[in-house]
């Protein structure tokens, strides 16, 4: 039975505890050993800001992939943060604890929707809603922002009301005493002591929209150009990736690992960011 | 003309409500409009036949199993490192420069991006280690993928059995490892289980990390060397080529479903973990 | 008369803080040793010393020496969980842990890697010398913390002496039960001594008075005055002693 004894079990531990930051290293080593001499042969700023991507001719910019991802964020973030805080708002301050508690759990359950279900549900409902209404391909920006907007929701609400449940009652209780309405103390009041937690949670869904890959693959129609409108399709950098690398060899898989590259930057800064926005909160507290 | 701060409350409170109702609405919209279309055609032949024709006929077995075998090698690989993981953070060690850098690793991990996953398992696990498109190599891109989550379960657990219990058990002459074992671990079991099932549940839906290291072969695998193919990319495949609309909606319902019914039971436990603490 | 712990020149101390200063004392084997005081001045710290469950809480650094039967028991050899073995501890809330009486009994044994067969006469001989037997003989495999208080605390006590410890502590054992419990473990208790030295802390000066045969008073970290109990009740030494058993403070 004593198959290890004490400190065995200890060092077992020890070198057990290392293994999340090992992934992490491994994985960022294998990502930039395989997309960072391609950067470097083929040039930063070639790269980033050139907006051909003919992988025949060995052209490799992917300025219109950047657009792409940063307007589809932001268009997710224009419905879902506003959305999401609105519903956190509502759930704990105007509704009983109670139904708050029921409701809360049902939408993080929610967030275990696979992406693909996601996106089906835009290629068979949103994307003939748009060409109907406003016209164009359909599968567009507009759709993919509004799919990931959704998709996000779960994430926003989830860590808005955790932010909100920690401000302390006596806030509340200080200002409906000096004659305010709910209203005016969530506005004066709870929202901005919650304001660190509720940033943190939309950037963290950021991270989650850049990151995002099966459903905007279905939805945004992956085109390869800068979009000149919402109605446009467009390609994100994580489908640039997707859609190529069944096939990709040589130069070409290179530079989709050096697409992974930009992307595993990108989210790593907005998740450093929303992980500080939070401990700052704790460390006040 | 000042507008009442009874009113503003009014359609602060209407605005507010309504954006409520619209975002739970969406959310419920989506289960519904799935399991409308889907349930009609999922059956218990649908489920337990081959397909035909690369799935425009017949069932989605082989699928099915690929859903049942990843995410379980993935869990396997990952339960011993993530409960390890959180047992050193919590019983072994104090708070540290050394314990913040693996919580930071550990909530960097949880923000990598899917088809990072992919990138990386394929590069990695596919090519380097040359273990090809297969069953191992896509269950330990998605035991990477699931280890923080466990981690992080796991941790909450172990620190919410009382700390008297830990006092007994030392007062009795117990080790630190038999004060793990016999009381910390047993009673951080729910706890442990909501992690592992809630990576269960990221494992059946998660596509992106999938079909690059475990391929989509149709046939049925005869060891963790083949290729298979989950449910979640057999329904992307059966959606975006267009091969049959009608069973990429039975897939999407088995898919829904086997998430939402493995993510339920991990939240049940995890009520019962809090009402117990309380 | 060797003393079966002898204490010398104890200091402790939390993150820079005094919380005992100089102590010495010699504790008598077969004895039991009352220890009183008001809250705060140090007792439980102390007793916690003994068995160094300080050890297990950052912060806690301990000077001076302890000697049980005559070895350091803060020297780099001395094993801490074997300390803990021959160093029983009953807490002030009584814990049973969340499993059966029998498996709370013999959780000790287990651990020592005690030969199975003699499981069950440990369990018998050890709830029989904490009176709980009567009661829970016919409910053994019933879930420890079905029981009430008392019945818990005496659960704990009989946990201790599964180990058969030398020393059995024991910190403000009675301080949430009624008197028919209280009175159980106290008549327990004066049996124990026979086979144990017990070092019994407690806020209740009557206690001490009725079942010690030593006490020793502690005042702000400070051991103030020992001696045996009959007279450190009736002529105490010092003032300070005299004023907290006839209850001017504490």
């Amino acid at each position: 039975m004593k198959l290890f004894g004490e400190k065995g079990v200890e060092r077992l531990l020890t070198g057990i505890a290392f293994s999340a930051i090992s992934a992490l290293l491994l994985i960022a080593l294998f990502i930039f050993s395989e997309g960072l001499p391609f950067i470097m042969r083929y040039g930063l700023r070639g790269f980033l800001f050139s907006s051909e991507w003919q992988p025949q001719a060995g052209q490799f910019g992917i300025f219109p992939m950047i657009v792409a991802t940063l307007w589809v964020t932001l268009g997710a973030i224009a419905i879902g943060a506003p959305l999401g805080v609105a519903g956190a708002v509502f759930l704990t301050e105007f509704m009983p604890r109670p139904v708050m508690r029921a409701v809360k759990p049902t939408i993080e359950l929610l967030a275990g929707i696979p992406s693909v279900v996601y996106g089906f549900i835009g290629v068979m409902v949103l994307a003939p809603l748009i060409r109907s209404t406003f016209g164009g391909p359909g599968l567009s920006l507009l759709a993919a922002s509004i799919i990931l907007g959704v998709m996000i929701l779960p994430t926003v609400i989830s860590i808005s009301i955790d932010a909100i449940m920690a401000v302390p009652q006596s806030y509340r209780e200080g200002s409906l005493a000096l004659g305010a309405t709910t209203w005016q103390t969530v506005r004066m009041v709870t929202v901005p002591a919650a304001r660190s937690g509720i940033i943190a949670s939309i950037i963290l869904a950021m991270g989650r929209a850049v990151g995002e890959t099966m459903a905007v693959i279905m939805v945004a129609g992956n085109a390869v150009k800068l979009p000149g409108s919402a109605l446009d399709s467009v390609r994100t950098l994580t489908a640039n990736i997707a859609l190529e690398m069944g096939y990709a060899t040589g130069t070409h898989r290179q530079a989709l690992f050096a697409t992974g590259v930009v992307l595993f930057v990108v989210v790593m800064a907005l998740n450093s960011i929303a992980g500080l926005a939070i401990r700052q909160k704790a460390g006040r507290r | 003309m000042r507008i009442l701060p009874k009113h503003t409350q009014r359609a602060a409170i209407a605005a507010l409500g309504g954006a409520t109702l619209l975002t739970l609405s969406l959310l419920v919209f989506i289960i519904v409009f799935v399991l409308e279309k889907g349930l009609p055609v999922l059956s218990l032949r649908f489920l337990f036949t081959n397909p035909q024709d690369m799935g425009r006929a017949g069932g989605i077995f082989p699928t099915l199993v690929g859903s049942v075998v990843l995410p379980l090698l993935a869990v396997a690989i990952a339960t011993p490192l993530g409960v390890g993981t959180a047992v050193y953070l919590t019983e072994y060690t104090r708070e540290s420069r050394l314990t913040r850098v693996i919580r930071f690793g550990t909530d960097c991990l949880a923000g990598i991006p899917s088809i990072i996953f992919g990138l990386f398992g394929f590069i990695f696990f596919v090519t380097t280690l040359r273990m090809g498109w297969s069953i191992i190599s896509g269950g330990l891109t998605l035991a990477f993928m699931i280890l923080p989550t466990i981690i992080r379960t796991t941790e909450e657990a172990v620190r919410a059995v009382p700390r008297a219990y830990r006092e007994v058990s030392y007062s009795l002459g117990a080790t630190r490892w038999q004060t793990v074992r016999r009381v910390i671990l047993p009673n951080a079991l729910p706890g442990i289980v909501t992690g592992v099932m809630l990576g269960v549940g990221r494992s059946i839906g998660e596509t992106a990390a999938v079909i690059f290291t475990a391929g989509s072969s149709l046939r049925l695998p005869s060891s963790v060397f083949d290729s298979t193919r989950t449910m979640a990319v057999h329904f992307y495949i059966l959606a975006r080529e267009g091969i049959s609309t009608e069973n990429a909606y039975g897939t999407a319902a088995a898919l829904v479903i086997a998430v939402l019914s493995v993510n339920l039971i991990a939240y049940w436990l995890m009520n019962r973990v809090m009402a117990r603490r309380s | 008369m060797n003393p079966k712990i002898d204490i010398q020149g104890l200091t402790v101390s939390h993150d820079g803080q005094p919380l005992l200063r100089n102590v010495d004392l010699a504790v008598p084997e077969h004895r039991i040793l009352g220890i009183i005081g008001p809250s705060g001045s140090g007792k439980t710290t102390f007793l916690r010393t003994l068995n160094r469950m300080n050890d297990l809480e950052p912060g806690f650094h301990a000077e001076g020496r302890v000697l049980l039967d005559g070895q350091d028991i803060h020297h780099p050899s001395f094993d801490a969980v074997a300390l803990r073995r021959r160093v029983g501890m009953v807490f002030a809330l009584p814990v049973a842990l969340p499993m059966s009486i029998y498996d709370n009994v013999v959780y000790g044994p287990r651990q020592s890697g005690d030969r199975r067969g003699r499981f069950d006469e440990i369990v018998e001989r050890s709830l029989k010398a904490a009176f709980l037997w009567d009661e829970v003989k016919d409910r053994l495999s019933l879930s420890g913390l079905r029981l009430s208080g008392g019945q818990q605390q005496r659960l704990c006590l009989a946990r201790t002496l599964a180990l058969e410890p030398d020393v059995i502590l024991l910190d403000e054992p009675c301080s949430g039960l009624d008197p028919i419990s209280t009175a159980k473990i106290e008549e327990a208790l004066t049996l124990l001594k026979q086979r144990y030295t017990i070092i019994l802390v407690t806020n209740n000066t009557k206690q001490a008075a009725r079942v010690a045969d030593e006490t020793a008073f502690f005042l702000m970290g400070e051991l103030v005055e020992t001696g045996p109990t009959g007279k450190l009740f009736t002529v105490p030494a010092d003032k300070r002693t005299n004023d907290y058993i006839t209850g001017r403070f504490g």
